[in-house]
């Protein structure tokens, strides 16, 4: 008999990507898809229920169709999409509660599969540079998605706790990227203008979507117990990524940038927090031994590569590396000349 | 076929193109790198290590105040591994972290590779200074972080007295301060890499500090904001570093992979470990010391 996986949030980008992508596996009987609102894209052979998973109906769901998996995609990133922080806050906060719950008491749950994000360790001059999934967080982040990823794994371990037959696998991913991505991140990177934090140059990495969506699909497969760091290997700097992406940024100083943000319009979607500030100022990278060596899941794409995939659906700067590579050439040959004409 | 004919060439001409030529590469050279950084070319490591900058921009800045400031004289750089991981513990001094960098530029020179200094918190909460350090190849003083470097097989560099050593009034000059938890030793216990002592004699002179503002220093959240007889009186001109005669020693190494592996939690060995270590260089600093002829020799 295949399997009964429930996804939360199909109808958000990652959600029915994923849950779209799990209906076309073989041993995966049943995909039922569950959301607030209909999707906006065909789901195929995915179930969809429309139900809120703030409220108990959750449960029922679970225990008609026997789920043995739950793949818990429901939480969002940003205000802009779900009208203000308090309602994001009850979808991620009192959402995953209830489908926790629910999924307490259903016995023909297996395994829990929670997409969390490398949020969770904040971002700190005292923060080591490389975390692990056991580098306790100096600062914990205190706003936002941030804080609601904390509290949301600290539910999750609760669960495990409680349910210790079921195997509840947490993936932290880093800051998702890709050509359809559309979040807090690649709000900031698509502003025509970048604000940077004066005197600070973070390191960031980037996980692209098909790697989210990949490990999520090993995490249903493989059912190993634990905590995950998914990342793209390598590092950028955001003065790389800005100088990639060819626009022009201003360095702004750290004190001053969240007020700033809060003035002008053409910064508020780009959520440019105390958190996020921090984290614009010391950046994080991870390690992802264990999702290598534990889980088996290897990223497709390298930090590099998931940014450049990025950028290549994105209008390009002014100062694009086409236009420097000329600027190069004619300043070669004019200093050529000069060089030439001083010597004679 | 018959054997190339050798035809002399005009002598005074050649090298005049080979000037010429020289002069072009240089120029194709510092073009090149200038369109590395703005297109935002080039590679950093989880650190935010960026090598390029650090070779061509840092140590070059940093080589010529070396040389001919404080004519720096090394000794010992035999006893610097060529590769793996190994421990560098130095002593502190000098109110601004100049030692650290003189040493790195010493270290790279006469070996090639890069010592990945371990810091305070404070460096990477400043601006500037932060993004400067992370760049050098500088990453914070933490268990975590250290550990990974070692293991990665790369020259870490401590200075284990931290602001009690670098801040110390100038009277307390070549007395090292206390070698705190002896973290250091810890973590070359546990990733099995010798420890290098160094000493550093010339960088207490360069800015002696003979008064010290606690209150000013608490309300900035310095450390110590320190009275020279030249800063602040002259301003800027204050902070140039007054041209004391430097020595750099690298000891024997100190082997830690004949340790169990439980010895880094046994704390007696570690504080023993760590005493020989400061011992060490204390001594090592007193010859130093002999050896020169004057502050400014």
């Amino acid at each position: 008999m295949g399997r009964v996986v429930l996804v939360t949030g199909v109808s958000r980008y990652l959600g029915g990507l994923f849950a779209s992508r799990l209906s076309g596996l073989p041993d995966v009987d049943t995909v039922i898809g569950i959301d607030l609102v209909p999707p906006k894209s065909d789901l195929g052979d995915v179930r969809f229920v429309r139900a809120d998973i703030r409220n108990p109906i959750v449960g029922d769901v679970i225990s008609d169709d026997d789920v043995d998996t739950i793949v818990h995609l429901g939480v969002v990133s940003s205000p802009v999409s779900v009208g203000g922080r308090a309602s994001m806050k009850e979808t991620n906060v009192i959402g995953t509660m209830q489908v926790l719950a629910a999924a307490q008491r259903a016995p023909s749950v297996r395994r829990l599969v929670v997409k969390s994000s490398t949020h969770v360790y904040g971002a700190s001059a005292k923060d080591p540079a490389v975390f692990t999934e056991d580098t306790e967080p100096r600062r914990l982040p205190r706003s936002g998605y941030p804080k609601d990823c904390v509290e949301i794994e600290g539910y999750v371990r609760g669960f495990a706790r409680r349910r210790s037959d079921v195997t509840v696998t947490m993936l932290r991913c880093a800051s998702l990227i890709g050509p359809a991505v559309d979040t807090s991140l690649t709000r900031y990177l698509s502003l025509p203008v970048i604000p940077t934090v004066l005197g600070f140059d973070p390191r960031l990495q980037f996980c692209h979507v098909d790697d989210v969506l990949g490990s999520l699909e090993r995490a249903v497969a493989a059912g190993v117990h634990g905590t995950f760091n998914i990342a793209g290997a390598g590092v950028l700097s955001l003065s790389q990524v800005v100088r990639r992406l060819g626009r022009p940024w201003v360095a702004l100083p750290a004190a001053l940038l969240p007020s700033i943000a809060a003035v002008v319009p053409q910064l508020r979607s780009a959520d440019l927090s105390s958190d996020q500030v921090a984290f614009l100022s010391h950046g994080r990278t991870v390690d992802t031994t264990a999702a290598e060596k534990v889980l088996g899941y290897v990223s497709r794409f390298s930090t590099e590569e998931a940014f450049a995939d990025f950028m290549a659906h994105r209008p390009t700067g002014p100062l694009t590396s086409d236009r420097l590579d000329a600027v190069e050439r004619e300043a070669r040959e004019v200093l050529g000349k000069v060089v030439h004409n001083v010597r004679r | 076929m018959s054997a190339a004919e050798v035809i002399p060439i005009d002598r005074g001409r050649s090298s005049e193109e080979g000037q010429r030529d020289e002069w072009e590469r240089r120029i194709a050279d510092a073009l090149a790198f200038l369109r590395r950084r703005l297109s935002g070319d080039f590679e950093v490591d989880e650190y935010g290590f960026d090598r390029e900058v650090t070779e061509r921009v840092l140590l070059a800045a940093l080589r010529p105040l070396a040389e001919h400031w404080f004519r720096v004289e090394v000794r010992g750089v035999d006893n610097l591994p060529s590769e793996g991981g190994a421990l560098v513990v130095s002593n502190h001094s000098g109110v601004l972290p100049v030692d650290a960098l003189v040493t790195a530029l010493v270290v790279h020179d006469n070996t090639g590779r890069f010592l990945r200094m371990l810091g305070a918190d404070l460096v990477f909460r400043l601006p500037f200074v932060g993004e400067l350090a992370r760049k050098a190849g500088a990453t914070l003083a933490s268990v975590e972080d250290a550990e990974r470097m070692l293991t990665a097989g790369e020259l870490v560099g401590v200075w284990p007295e931290g602001f009690k050593g670098i801040g110390k009034p100038f009277a307390d000059r070549y007395r090292l301060q206390r070698f705190g938890r002896g973290g250091f030793v810890a973590s070359a216990l546990r990733t099995g890499v010798p420890i290098i002592p160094c000493s550093v004699v010339g960088a207490e002179e360069i800015y002696p500090m003979v008064a010290d503002l606690p209150v000013l220093a608490r309300l900035l959240g310095l450390p110590y904001v320190p009275i020279t007889p030249f800063f602040p009186w002259l301003g800027p001109l204050g902070l140039l570093p007054l041209p004391s005669k430097w020595l750099i020693e690298f000891g024997e190494p100190i082997l830690t992979d004949d340790y169990d592996e439980h010895a880094a939690d046994d704390p007696m060995l570690v504080f023993d470990l760590a005493d020989q270590v400061r011992e060490t260089i204390q001594q090592s600093l007193y010859a130093l010391l002999m050896q020169r002829p004057s502050v400014f020799g």
